[in-house]
């Protein structure tokens, strides 16, 4: 295509805009409003991922091993967990510390009690690794794979609440894909709408085109560079603004909130635009580019 | 340059538009199709156009066979052919230049060819001086001419005109008229549709007269015979 034939496919596209400035404001703001939820969206979706992957992480697995084992056995079966790649962090708790940890819980203001039992640890044959994985959902069958290994007496883990969160997760995912999924929808229609107004109002120059033998390319172009458009700064007023609506939500919830400082971890916002950027002008530039391509497909058959 | 073979048009379960017409137009011929409404004028018109496609029958066009031709060979074929219309069809948002320039920038001419050729065929309609006006402060007459420099401008091998002086007084249609004929003498083949009989009368051109569908005449310095 030469340079002339661009330049004049550019101007023609911005002058469609500029000729149904309502319709085109219309699809811009619509567009905006369905980035700037997808956007908010993805924000909470991304903390509460964040948050429960950091709660995955202290839930643990422990690990018995059969009674007369030695300390190179345990080593052993140390070594072969710890080759998982979804073994997030692995310790060895000894039976004394078992049982300090067990007096510290249980007597915790009777020290007394617990020295009873100094030299005649109950929990000698309870030394133990606990283990935590790096995604709850492959915690089933980390234990399986344990439960096979020589030398081990019995696997410990939490059972719920590996499942409440696995659980958890898939919901929160598929409702926020379907929320998103609806927008979109909304979006495509929209854009498609002021490409459809676009084309009915050029309908006469249209056929002007085609007497004299402009290619089918050639028609639709200016219509697909302005649902592009639309969609590009439609989804360019959301990322900027919920940028900053984001970092005064987390000072905010951090100044009369903290009490959740030690329960929560908020992700920066840089962190969470490394993914939301692209994924926000891809959105809204492809939805752009989906429905004024199929619109203007569909009316300007030459 | 034109071959239409035993083609016929229908709509409908009716009278086709078109009933098993022939008709042969050599190259640099000037060729009047008369006829009332509904004669199937501008069925022929757009059949020759590729906007329709023929029922049955061949139509070739300009070496080109239209009842096999694939839709993306089609911007490609309609170069080769000039268009005017009687109600003008010019863009009102664009000047003189613009809308002549417009056929040269849909097919992806480069600009310092257009800069050269639209004065070039603005010269040969005589509107060179009014370039710059738009199409609402022109008259008639006037706008029919942007429209035939539109036409022509690409240097097509067929010139097809629906009607040309349907909206304009008498004299105006002499100079349009005139105009077409020294288009042919440059050696562009021309058809027109018209109903105009002093025209047509005038010009002592071919003449095809149809009725219903039917080609009933074709005849050689012909004149317009009522229905």
């Amino acid at each position: 295509m030469r340079p002339s034939t661009i330049w004049y496919i550019i101007k023609q596209g911005f002058k469609n805009i500029r000729r149904n400035w309502m319709f085109s404001v219309a699809s811009i703001l619509n567009m905006a409003a369905c980035i700037f939820l997808v956007g908010v969206f993805y924000v909470i979706m991304a903390n509460v991922n964040h948050n429960v992957r950091l709660a995955e992480g202290k839930i643990p697995i422990t690990v018995f091993f059969e009674i007369g084992t030695t300390q190179e056995e345990i080593d052993w079966v140390g070594e072969q967990i710890r080759a998982r790649p979804d073994v997030q962090t692995i310790t060895f708790v000894s039976a004394d510390e078992a049982w300090d940890n067990f007096s510290k819980t249980m007597f915790p203001e009777n020290s007394a009690a617990a020295e009873i039992f100094r030299d005649d640890n109950p929990l000698v044959n309870d030394s133990n690794y606990q283990i935590t994985v790096n995604n709850i959902s492959l915690q089933s069958s980390l234990v399986k794979y344990i439960e096979g290994l020589d030398h081990v007496r019995e696997v410990k883990q939490s059972v719920r609440a590996a499942d409440f969160l696995t659980d958890f997760i898939r919901m929160l995912n598929i409702v926020s894909l379907v929320i998103i999924g609806i927008l979109l929808l909304l979006s495509l229609f929209l854009i498609s709408n002021t490409v459809s107004i676009g084309i009915s109002v050029r309908k006469e120059e249209i056929s002007i085109m085609k007497y004299i033998g402009a290619t089918d390319r050639f028609v639709r172009a200016p219509f697909v560079l302005e649902g592009v458009l639309l969609g590009a700064v439609g989804a360019a007023i959301p990322l900027i603004s919920l940028y900053f609506v984001y970092e005064t939500a987390i000072r905010y919830i951090w100044e009369y909130f903290n009490v959740l400082s030690g329960s929560v971890e908020f992700l920066s916002v840089e962190r969470v635009y490394r993914v939301l950027l692209p994924m926000g002008i891809l959105l809204g530039v492809g939805v752009g580019y989906l429905s004024s391509s199929f619109t203007s497909r569909r009316h300007v058959r030459v | 340059m034109i071959d239409l073979v035993d083609v016929t048009k229908s709509y409908g379960k009716g009278l086709p538009a078109l009933n098993h017409a022939t008709l042969h137009i050599e190259k640099g011929e000037f060729v009047f199709v008369v006829g009332t409404s509904g004669s199937g004028k501008s069925t022929l018109i757009k059949l020759l156009l590729k906007e329709l496609d023929a029922t049955s029958g061949n139509i070739t066009v300009s070496g080109e066979r239209l009842n096999r031709m694939r839709p993306r060979r089609i911007p490609k074929f309609r170069r080769k052919i000039g268009v005017v219309f009687q109600d003008f069809r010019l863009l009102k948002d664009r000047n003189v230049y613009e809308n002549v320039a417009f056929a040269q920038r849909v097919i992806g001419r480069p600009t310092r060819v257009i800069k050269s050729r639209v004065p070039e065929v603005l010269q040969e309609v005589g509107l060179a001086d009014k370039y710059k006006s738009f199409p609402d402060e022109l008259s008639g007459g006037e706008q029919q001419r942007v429209a035939l420099a539109r036409a022509l401008v690409n240097r097509p091998d067929i010139l097809l005109a629906d009607e040309p002086t349907g909206n304009l007084d008498p004299r105006t249609s002499d100079e349009i008229m005139a105009l077409l004929d020294q288009v042919n003498e440059r050696g562009t083949t021309v058809l027109v549709v018209t109903h105009n009989k002093d025209i047509v009368n005038a010009m002592r051109k071919r003449v095809v007269t149809m009725r219903n569908g039917v080609i009933v005449s074709d005849e050689q310095e012909g004149a317009y015979h009522e229905a």
